[in-house]
């Protein structure tokens, strides 16, 4: 998209770009409002969405028992490292479950996917089941990695499953760099990235984006938005509020909505996701969520209301999800069989990580020969 | 065979390897329309397209970690720095990613990238510019790191740089350019092995262990010391991770003195690592203490003078080796 076709549009796309006046850190500082013009404005809906996206149960169901799953897998991550079974650092997505299961619900199986180290969920969404995911977090043999990675470097060639990275930012570059081997080679493959608005500050995430948007990369990426990068939220950290306003400094496609609404998610990030695979067009896609959870599980999330926490507790994803289910009608018994069935997977992955044997090798992917 | 320039036999590599494998490609700065900085990717973007010639922006973190992506899922990327000063911008990318997730994925996903360019003190471009950052890489396990001295091992080395599975860094002599030896034809396989040092020069008084630029310089005390009546052996590791800690211990254990020469700063140099595989392997045949001949531990200085005070000169090398046959 040339200079000018943007220019083109700033007259027919208008939106308020809240400016925060400069340098007031710690404290809310006056708001002024200018316009601004973008190639792709026609939704930004930082609120929570009314009505929800029409759907089916036949859609709803089955989006709806991996949200529970994740939830399910990640409150007994919980409680195993509360139990000493699991180590290091523990970064839980509750709340969020709707982005990463809306988003990857999107693609087509041999998609690519690359995640930060908040990832359970994105890796349980590609495929990955909850046994090696929890048996690698309990650091055992039978874990997705060997027990080599952890709970923040979850990898599965089998579903396309770049990771799991643990320095923020870093790994934009590597989904650009795996969209850029699907244009090389013409697969018609996409790759979603994700990342918090905490890597929007970082130089991984801007010359990732710079350079997919130069080189028409097949990548969507996606900015979870939880608002707080760890424990600094948006207004001490980002002169901007709006992530995907990114975007037009390189004539790339954005959108911003609610997490909310997991059909919502779907539709959204598909529209991006044909876009990238028809053109090779990226865009840049802003999720606005919220972790019910603090940043890890040593974070207690003292900079947080619990008003606040509450609020968003309010429009949980998932219990929002369950209502619609009944709503649009999928009867009751089969959820209740729906949310045992999970509950057993669960268990049984539990189990699986306790009986699994401990992790007992570290030299032999060190280099390949 | 033929006498060529350390450039060309580098440009004869990749365009040997990009012919002979589709997955090969080369992206960084001026590496295509310009024909490279240093000109050693001339004439690539004409025969192979900017399909496969990828002129990058000024964005080396960005462009590096392409690369790891590309590599992840299958393609051998040649990632060239337009120096290796450039490339602490893009550590994270080396070190973080394409180093660890071989290990990092359970071995599901190697990395078989290459990232080359000019490395080591130029002349007269000051301190950013001119420095030996080798011993940075070859501390980082997951990491292949190769420094070539003449154009046989460069034309060799890239080639099996590039066949590598793993991820490889590959630092060329800035100086080194417009080197010449004798490399084979255009065409003939010629493949060195990652991980075996070569004897550039044999000798029974002493071993001179030395990398890249060094050896030139080794080259030339060698002819001083010979008019001396010494004749020293030259061993060039050529890798220094994975080190051929053998080839070195045996021309050691023979010669019973050894003296490193490296152009990095002394302080956590590669050359320490050296000196305590070959205490460890030879320390019942040492006639002498180690020793080493490093640079100053300054930034390099930009005045002609300094420039070359700062570094290791044949004198130095010179002096060295007389320490260690108690001659002074």
């Amino acid at each position: 998209m040339v200079l000018d076709s943007i220019a083109g549009q700033f007259v027919v796309d208008r939106m308020a770009l809240v400016v925060r006046d400069g340098g007031h850190v710690g404290m809310v500082a006056p708001v002024v409002t200018a316009s601004i013009s973008t190639p792709d404005t026609k939704r930004v809906e930082p609120e929570a969405s009314g009505e929800p996206v029409e759907t089916t149960p036949e859609e709803l169901a089955p989006l709806y028992r991996q949200m529970l799953a994740i939830r399910r897998l990640e409150e007994a991550s919980a409680k195993a490292y509360s139990q000493g079974k699991i180590g290091g650092f523990l970064h839980l997505i509750i709340g969020q479950e709707a982005v990463c299961v809306g988003a990857i619900a999107s693609l087509q199986p041999d998609d690519y996917v690359v995640a930060t180290y908040r990832e359970h969920g994105h890796a349980y969404a590609k495929g990955v089941a909850a046994r090696p995911i929890l048996a690698e977090l309990y650091g055992k043999k039978t874990g997705c990695v060997k027990g080599l990675g952890g709970s923040m470097h979850i990898f599965d060639k089998a579903t396309n499953f770049l990771g799991g990275h643990g320095i923020v930012g870093g790994h934009v570059p590597i989904a650009a760099g795996a969209a850029m081997a699907s244009k090389y080679r013409g697969d018609g493959r996409v790759t979603l990235c994700f990342f918090g608005e905490g890597a929007s500050t970082i130089g991984g995430f801007a010359e990732g984006l710079a350079l997919a948007a130069l080189w028409k990369l097949p990548v969507v990426l996606i900015c979870e938005n939880n608002q707080y990068s760890m424990g600094t939220p948006m207004y001490r950290s980002l002169a901007v509020e709006d992530v995907s306003l990114r975007a037009l400094a390189h004539g790339m496609p954005r959108d911003r909505f609610d997490g909310d609404d997991v059909v919502k998610v779907k539709r959204r990030i598909a529209e991006a996701v044909e876009r990238a695979r028809s053109t090779g067009e990226p865009t840049l896609v802003e999720v606005v969520t919220y972790r019910f959870r603090g940043h890890s599980m040593s974070d207690p999330g003292l900079y947080r209301t619990k008003d606040e926490v509450d609020e968003w507790k309010r429009r949980d994803p998932l219990s929002r999800c369950r209502q619609r289910l009944l709503d649009i009608g999928f009867p009751e018994p089969d959820l209740t069989a729906l949310e045992a069935d999970v509950k057993a997977e669960i268990e049984d992955a539990v189990k699986f990580a306790e009986d699994s044997p401990p992790a007992d090798e570290y030299r032999a992917y060190v280099v390949k020969e | 065979m033929a006498v060529i320039s350390y450039r060309e036999a580098l440009n004869q590599a990749m365009r040997e390897e990009m012919e002979r494998d589709a997955n090969v490609f080369i992206m960084g700065e001026e590496v295509g329309h310009y024909n490279g900085a240093y000109k050693v990717t001339q004439g690539l973007l004409q025969r192979f397209s900017e399909r496969r010639v990828i002129d990058a922006p000024i964005a080396e973190m960005g462009f590096a970690g392409i690369g790891v992506g590309a590599a992840m899922v299958g393609l051998r990327p040649i990632i060239e720095f337009m120096t290796f000063n450039f490339s602490l911008v893009a550590i994270d990318q080396i070190v973080n990613n394409a180093a660890k997730i071989f290990q990092m994925s359970g071995g599901q996903y190697n990395v078989p990238i290459v990232f080359r360019g000019p490395s080591g003190p130029a002349v007269q471009v000051s301190s950013q510019h001119s420095q030996a950052l080798e011993s940075f890489y070859a501390h980082v396990p997951g990491l292949k790191v190769v420094l070539p001295s003449t154009a046989l091992d460069a034309k060799g080395l890239l080639k099996s740089a590039i066949r590598d599975d793993n991820p490889v860094v590959f630092m060329e002599g800035e100086t080194l350019y417009n080197t010449t030896w004798e490399v084979p034809d255009e065409g003939i396989e010629h493949l060195t092995p990652i991980g075996k040092a070569d004897i550039k020069r044999p000798g029974k008084d002493i071993t001179l262990i030395a990398w890249s630029k060094m050896v030139w310089t080794c080259f030339d005390a060698a002819k001083v010391l010979a008019e001396q009546g010494i004749e020293v052996e030259i061993v060039d590791p050529r890798t220094l991770r994975p080190l051929d800690v053998e080839t070195l211990a045996e021309s050691v254990r023979k010669t019973g003195r050894c003296v490193i020469v490296e152009v990095g700063w002394p302080v956590a140099g590669f050359g320490a690592e050296v000196a305590y595989q070959m205490q460890k392997h030879c320390m019942d045949f040492l006639d002498a203490p180690i020793e080493r001949v490093t640079s100053e531990d300054v930034p390099m200085p930009y005045a002609k003078n300094l420039e070359d005070e700062v570094q290791p000169q044949v004198k130095d090398v010179v002096a060295a080796v007389r320490r260690a046959l108690y001659l002074e």
